[in-house]
């Protein structure tokens, strides 16, 4: 296979794969402010706010992200009367997809936590948000840290999803590229080889933080 | 100091508290017994509301609580609890278990709480842990903690659930030491155990519960010696040995 073209438009795939990295990465940073949100309302005794979130979860996990990404980009500018740019339309789409995975990562999270934690810290005379923001969760994020760095893994892979917009992500240049040399094939290998790449080194990091993590383990 | 009214409790259809009266007077000694599923603990619970009883009423320092929406904060802030399971904090240090409610909920600086904590891990032995984690301490230690822990909010009353239950017996003496001390201080406790020693030696009064009721009451000398009801002579027969 000849890569010679990559002299040329290796600037295609640099900037590609930094849009790509940008994206997943306020993907997953919004992802997971929202998730948690979500994943409280969930819990909660508040029948609104569980329907809500429930249905919230369901449907984004039972619809294609393609159509959620058409959904946002068509229709939030409309609904909000704004204008935004196509980048933030796109962050938008994979925070909003990603808040249903990680909501209920979360939720699972925090329902994994002993309830004899909650019950002490009531009986100190903590209040429930209390409770829940000095014990429960800081023990929950722990137990789920693994499980958020998969999230972001798969982040960087579906991310790709934003190309159908017209955002100039690693996939969209890589189409780009295609077009430019005439050479249907090899522009997709290089594609992913810079997308393995990038989701195998976080997962050996993950894999290492995850042991320093339990080696420094201070549960019961 | 604590008056319990006409106390019922269901899980469903099971009717664990069937109306229980009860009144402790302040530095009372008060320990639980009976055999498992009398329903001590849901007792114990109820009196703090981590279990919403099914009627009945709770009147503490004069303030009447019929459910868990009146301020149940500021009732736990001055009922102090110890559970089997000790449930120390595991992601903070011994000094942050103990820290933490005093200055999230009294709004006590850092410096005080500081003091306070120091003054508990000194009368519980265990001022070399501050800086530990619970998982590097034995479980009579983990007690000891969550008992300092309770203290620290200066409650007027303790409750403990078989605080030495989960303990190697080795354990248990440390842990019954640091009660008595307690009791010495004058401490109004309610304590449920299966230890009948240290029941007949600190409780002022022994409650013996079966099916959801106090079925006899009375001295330690009174219901160890000379049970009155056929189920607590059944049930100290079989403990007793
Ligand atoms: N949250 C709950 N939901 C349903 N049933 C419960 C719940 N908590 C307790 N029970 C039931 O209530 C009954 C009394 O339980 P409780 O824990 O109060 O007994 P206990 O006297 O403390 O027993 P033990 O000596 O074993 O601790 C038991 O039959 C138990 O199964
Ligand atoms: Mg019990």
């Amino acid at each position: 296979m000849d890569f010679s073209y990559l002299q040329k438009y290796y600037g295609f795939f640099l900037n590609g794969t930094m849009i790509t990295l940008l994206i997943s990465f306020f993907g997953v940073i919004f992802g997971v402010l929202l998730g948690v949100v979500f994943a409280l309302m969930k819990l909660s005794k508040n029948i609104i706010l569980k329907s809500f979130s429930a249905a919230y979860i369901e449907i984004i996990r039972g619809t294609p992200i393609m159509v959620q990404m058409f959904i946002v980009y068509y229709g939030l500018p409309r609904l909000i009367r704004m204008d935004f740019e196509d980048l933030t339309l796109g962050i938008i789409a994979v925070s909003l997809n990603s808040a249903a995975y990680v909501a209920e990562i979360i939720r699972a999270g925090i329902l994994s936590i002993d309830k004899g934690q909650m019950e002490a810290a009531r009986s100190l005379g903590m209040s429930h948000k209390l409770a829940m923001t000095n014990i429960i969760i800081p023990q929950a994020f722990k137990n789920i840290l693994p499980a958020l760095g998969n999230e972001f893994i798969t982040l960087i892979k579906e991310s790709a999803i934003v190309s159908i917009i017209g955002i100039h992500d690693l996939m969209y240049n890589t189409d780009t590229v295609r077009g430019n040399t005439f050479r249907p094939f090899s522009p997709l290998v290089v594609a992913a080889a810079i997308y393995f790449t990038i989701t195998f080194s976080l997962s050996k990091l993950l894999g290492i933080m995850e042991r320093r993590l339990r080696a420094g383990d201070s549960s019961i | 100091m604590i008056q319990v009214f006409d106390l019922y409790k269901d899980f469903g259809k099971l009717r664990v508290l069937n109306g229980i009266e009860l009144k402790i007077e302040p530095g009372e000694v008060v320990v639980i017994i009976g055999p498992s599923g009398s329903g001590k603990s849901t007792f114990l619970r109820c009196l703090n509301f981590l279990e919403e009883p099914t009627a009945g009423e709770v009147i503490f320092e004069g303030v009447s609580f019929k459910n868990s929406k009146n301020d149940v904060n500021r009732l736990r802030e001055k009922m102090g609890m110890v559970f089997q399971q000790f449930n120390l904090f595991p992601h903070m240090t011994v000094l942050e278990n103990i820290t933490l409610a005093p200055r999230k909920v009294k709004n006590l600086s850092k410096k005080e709480t500081e003091d306070i904590a120091f003054t508990l891990l000194k009368r519980v032995g265990l001022e070399d842990k501050a800086y530990t984690y619970p998982n590097q301490l034995s479980g009579g230690q983990k007690q000891r903690i969550a008992i300092a822990r309770a203290l620290a909010m200066s409650p007027d009353v303790m409750l403990f659930d078989e605080p030495t239950s989960a303990l190697d017996p080795e354990m248990v003496g440390e842990v019954l030491d640091v009660m008595k001390k307690l009791v010495s201080d004058g401490m109004t406790m309610v304590v449920v155990t299966h230890e009948m020693g240290f029941a007949k030696e600190v409780g002022d009064r022994i409650l013996f519960m079966d099916e959801g009721k106090i079925v006899e009451e009375g001295s330690p000398k009174e219901v160890f010696s000379n049970p009155k009801h056929p189920r607590t002579k059944d049930f100290l027969g079989k403990v007793l040995i």
